[in-house]
């Protein structure tokens, strides 16, 4: 439908041929002024571009098989992966990103405070990480491991128990700061002899080069234009690159997303959630999550003896507990993880639903068993507390010709499950095995037909984890008397019936991609 | 002569993992009598090959008179031209490169017939198939290029390309589609036959032709012009269209008539040949087929698939016998 437009727009304009289309796919049909504008400045951009063509001075910018835009977590990790395999590491490859943590070798001291901003790592992770050899460093950091995990509510009425031994595994998670995986990422960057130039400057327009024009001179009515083979990159600080494929890895306010065109779709959940670093007087081995009326409190183990707290709020409760003073603080922890809101889940209700729900019950698992317990007292906070609010957000494509999207840029979810990052590097390692594959058979890295490949495949499982993201959200907090008699049985549900609760570590741990189907 | 053919390609069995398909196809066909008359002509001429009506379910008449018109004796080293045929092409040249129109089945099943020349070449020059161009140092022609759909990926696996065409109008479009990527500008696109090739005595390390001999005149004479341009100790690979009730099912009343896909009367089904058919003529051409695998199409994932079953389309990977020219 677009290609027919341009057409229409080249044979009735001669004098007029537009030469070059910014990047966008016919579901922008409906251009809002400000991507006109943009279409407009990007046109300019490439007659001075095919002014530098006359000049001869093409050969000064550089050409590239792929621009990564953002050198966050996610755009590090997939040049890593990049790196790691035979077929692509001959690639070229640039990295825009300002962040000054691109350019210097971070040395993260061992004896540093915990950074609140962590990421709970799940085996697949892990193994991806150990693929590229950045495993090794996040080792030599601080990390803590977890074979356990309990989750109960306030009502008192039910609770689960996850032991890895269920799955037969050793561990159910890793939590690391981010500032380790991102460090360890670019160390392994470093070391390897991969082709990689970093700029360290901002994305501020990009242009598909096609060259309809010529084509069109030559041989009227052929349909080429859809495959100019490079997109020009311009930078805020007045350089200029090209490249085959730009991945736009730039977070969730991805602007290579807004100049691509692409659509989104998400919401805010007017909750906010408060992070922080704090401290114990033992080492915390498990991970703790209890559903309040409010929302969810998360207390995940660091290493050492500190914990992060991930706690879900109304905005305007978060902005107090921001900045209410540290022991009030501490006590509001310690309050919203034991007594707090309502009784500890009592034993009896476990054996009275465990009954109930007897049709249902497989065999049982050993961590059906165990006893609730309290987790760990907080004595102490030891870093700031940040407030971010929760939302969701999910571009509808992942990829437009020559452009495709990874982590925040293509879908944000809210840390409630320290999932965000993992998902980033699921597409990270998808997206570099189908390239891979193209290679492998000479294609076009930037064709969409293979960028289709990487959609079909992370598509469905980023979904998945964001809808159960979402209901676990709505779940937790809307406080309907019926409701949580419901979510105690859910709990119990999964707390006995194995099968289900292999599934949900499983996919929890991101290993399985269909939980509901398979 | 039945029971010979028989022998070939129980000795072609051992030498394939696919082998159980050509049999099997073969002794289901009960074809041989047929597959005598119809391609075991040594004459070189076209006009001399038995006329269609010795078997009812050969060629139509018009085929014939196309064939007469097109006149051996006025091109007598382009014995493959088929002008229907090659009308057929040249009115839908434009579209090459659009994966929606007419040769969105060509660009759909070219990831899975690469990956199979790919392995069966990498196997065969003993090149790394962990390389990232694994062909270079090969020349390789794409004879019926069309519009490059193949030649492009070779060139970007290393590959000294030379595609050519029939179709002026189609060699055209490959060249301009090709000088958009640096990396494939270097495929030489001509205008020409493989006949013409083999008068000019050029030789390559592999000679390539997929989805073309359904549309030459004389499949059997193409397929030695494919041999003489192939070097010594070179590799042949030809994918066509099986003559089978599923092709006709799939190939011509699914794809241009009911997906409309491919314009009505792209195909002409009684020219496909059977795998046991191209093993043969290739064989007479001296070039020993020693893999054949089918392609399937899956219509859930809109992708193709390698498989065993030849039914439809199926590609064959052969070498040239060392005792040959
Ligand atoms: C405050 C906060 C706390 C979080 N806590 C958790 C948590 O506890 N657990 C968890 O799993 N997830 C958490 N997340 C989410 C997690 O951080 C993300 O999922 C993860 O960082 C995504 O990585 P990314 O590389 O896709 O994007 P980012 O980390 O956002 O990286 C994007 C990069 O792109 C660069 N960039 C942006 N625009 C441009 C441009 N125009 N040109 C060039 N470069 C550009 C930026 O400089 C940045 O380096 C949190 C997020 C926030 C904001
Ligand atoms: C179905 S297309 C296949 C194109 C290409 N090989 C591919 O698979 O992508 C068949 C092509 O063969 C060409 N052709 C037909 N007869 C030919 C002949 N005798 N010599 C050379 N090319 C021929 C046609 O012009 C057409 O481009």
């Amino acid at each position: 439908m677009y290609r027919t437009t341009v057409r229409k727009i080249a044979s009735n304009y001669n004098t007029l041929r537009v030469p070059k289309r910014t990047l966008s796919n016919d579901a922008s049909a409906g251009i809002s002024s400000t991507n006109s504008a943009k279409f407009n400045s990007a046109l300019l951009a490439c007659s001075t571009f095919q002014e530098d063509e006359k000049l001869g001075m093409r050969n000064m910018i550089g050409q590239y098989d792929i621009a990564i835009v953002g050198g966050g977590m996610v755009g590090i990790a997939f040049a890593c992966a990049l790196s790691s395999m035979p077929l692509t590491k001959q690639l070229k490859v640039a990295i825009i990103d300002s962040n000054p943590a691109l350019g210097r070798r971070d040395c993260i001291e061992k004896t540093d405070l915990p950074d609140p901003r962590v990421s709970t790592v799940t085996p697949a992770t892990i193994s991806f990480f150990k693929d590229v050899g950045a495993w090794d460093y996040v080792q030599q950091n601080r990390h803590a491991f977890f074979d356990k995990m309990q989750v109960w509510d306030y009502t008192g009425l039910g609770y689960t128990r996850y032991n890895a031994r269920d799955v037969g595994k050793e561990i159910l998670g890793c939590v690391v700061e981010n500032k380790v995986l991102h460090a360890s990422l670019l160390s392994c960057l470093q070391k390897s002899d991969f082709h990689k130039t970093i700029y360290p400057s901002r994305l501020t327009s990009m242009a598909l080069q096609s060259h309809s024009k010529e084509v069109e001179s030559k041989l009227p009515g052929a349909k080429l234009c859809d495959h100019g083979s490079f997109v020009k990159l311009d930078l805020s600080n007045g350089d200029s690159l090209f490249a085959k494929l730009v991945v736009g890895a730039d977070g969730a306010k991805s602007y290579v997303r807004e100049l691509a065109g692409l659509k989104t779709t998400g919401w805010n959940y007017s909750q906010n959630a408060i992070i922080c670093t704090v401290e114990h007087n033992v080492e915390n081995q498990c991970a703790w999550q209890r559903f309040l009326p409010t929302g969810p409190i998360a207390l995940l183990p660091i290493g050492d003896r500190f914990s992060n707290i991930v706690w879900t709020m109304s905005p305007k409760e978060s902005s107090e507990r921001k900045t209410m003073n540290e022991d009030d603080f501490v006590k509001a922890v310690n309050h919203a993880l034991d007594y707090g809101y309502g009784p500890h889940p009592q034993s009896s209700s476990v054996s009275n639903y465990g009954d109930r729900l007897s049709w249902l019950i497989a065999d049982m698992t050993s961590s059906s068993k165990e006893c609730f317990e309290v987790p760990p007292k907080v004595v102490k906070i030891a870093s700031e507390r940040m407030v971010f609010p929760l939302s969701l957000l999910h571009s509808n494509d992942y990829a437009s010709n020559r452009v495709v999207l990874i982590g925040d840029a293509a879908h944000t979810v809210h840390p409630l499950a320290g999932q965000g990052v993992n998902l980033g590097f699921g597409d990270a390692t998808v997206l570099s095995k189908v390239i891979s594959d193209g290679i492998s058979i000479g294609s076009d890295i930037g064709e969409i037909s293979l960028l289709r490949k990487f959609e079909a495949e992370r598509k469905p499982a980023n979904i998945m984890m964001m809808a159960l993201l979402d209901g676990f959200q709505k779940a937790y907090t809307v406080d309907f008397g019926p409701l949580n008699v419901l979510r105690a049985a859910a709990f119990h549900a999964a707390q006995f019936i194995t099968p289900l609760k292999k599934n949900i570590i499983s996919y929890a741990t991101g290993e399985q991609k269909w939980p509901l189907f398979s | 002569m039945a029971s010979k053919s028989l022998k070939l390609c129980r000795a072609l069995c051992n030498n394939t993992q696919h082998g159980r398909n050509i049999f099997l196809a073969l002794s289901a066909s009960r074809a041989s009598q047929r597959i005598q008359r119809r391609l075991f002509s040594n004459d070189p001429q076209p006009d001399l090959v038995d006329p269609p009506s010795t078997s009812p379910s050969e060629k139509p008449q018009s085929h014939d008179t196309r064939r007469n018109e097109g006149g051996a004796g006025r091109r007598p080293f382009s014995s493959s031209l088929n002008d229907v045929e090659l009308a057929k092409f040249s009115a839908i040249a434009e579209t090459w490169w659009d994966p929606v129109g007419p040769f969105k089945p060509l660009h759909a099943m070219n990831p899975t017939r690469v990956s199979f020349i790919r392995s069966a070449l990498c196997r065969h020059f003993r090149k790394d198939p962990s390389s990232a161009k694994p062909f270079e140092g090969l020349r390789i022609v794409d004879v019926g290029c069309g519009g490059g759909i193949l030649s492009e990926p070779l060139a970007r696996m290393g590959a000294t390309v030379v595609g050519i065409d029939a179709v002026e109008k189609n060699t055209k479009i490959a060249r301009l589609h090709a000088e958009l990527d640096p990396v494939t500008s270097s495929i030489e696109y001509c205008c020409t036959t493989a006949e013409k090739l083999v008068e000019e005595q050029r030789k390559f390390d592999a000679v390539i032709a997929l989805e073309v001999i359904e549309h030459v005149a004389d499949p059997a004479e193409f397929c030695k012009s494919l041999a003489a341009l192939t070097d010594t100790n070179g590799a042949t690979v030809i994918s066509t269209i099986n003559r089978s009730m599923r092709s006709y099912a799939t190939a011509i009343v699914a794809a241009e008539y009911l997906l409309h896909w491919l314009p009505r009367g792209t195909h002409q089904w009684s020219s496909f040949l059977t795998p046991e058919e191209l093993v043969l003529i290739l064989q007479r051409a001296s070039i020993s087929v020693q893999e054949i695998a089918g392609f399937v199409y899956n219509p859930l994932t809109g992708r193709w698939a390698l498989s065993d079953d030849l039914s439809v389309n199926f590609i064959a990977f052969g070498t040239k016998n060392m005792n040959s020219q």
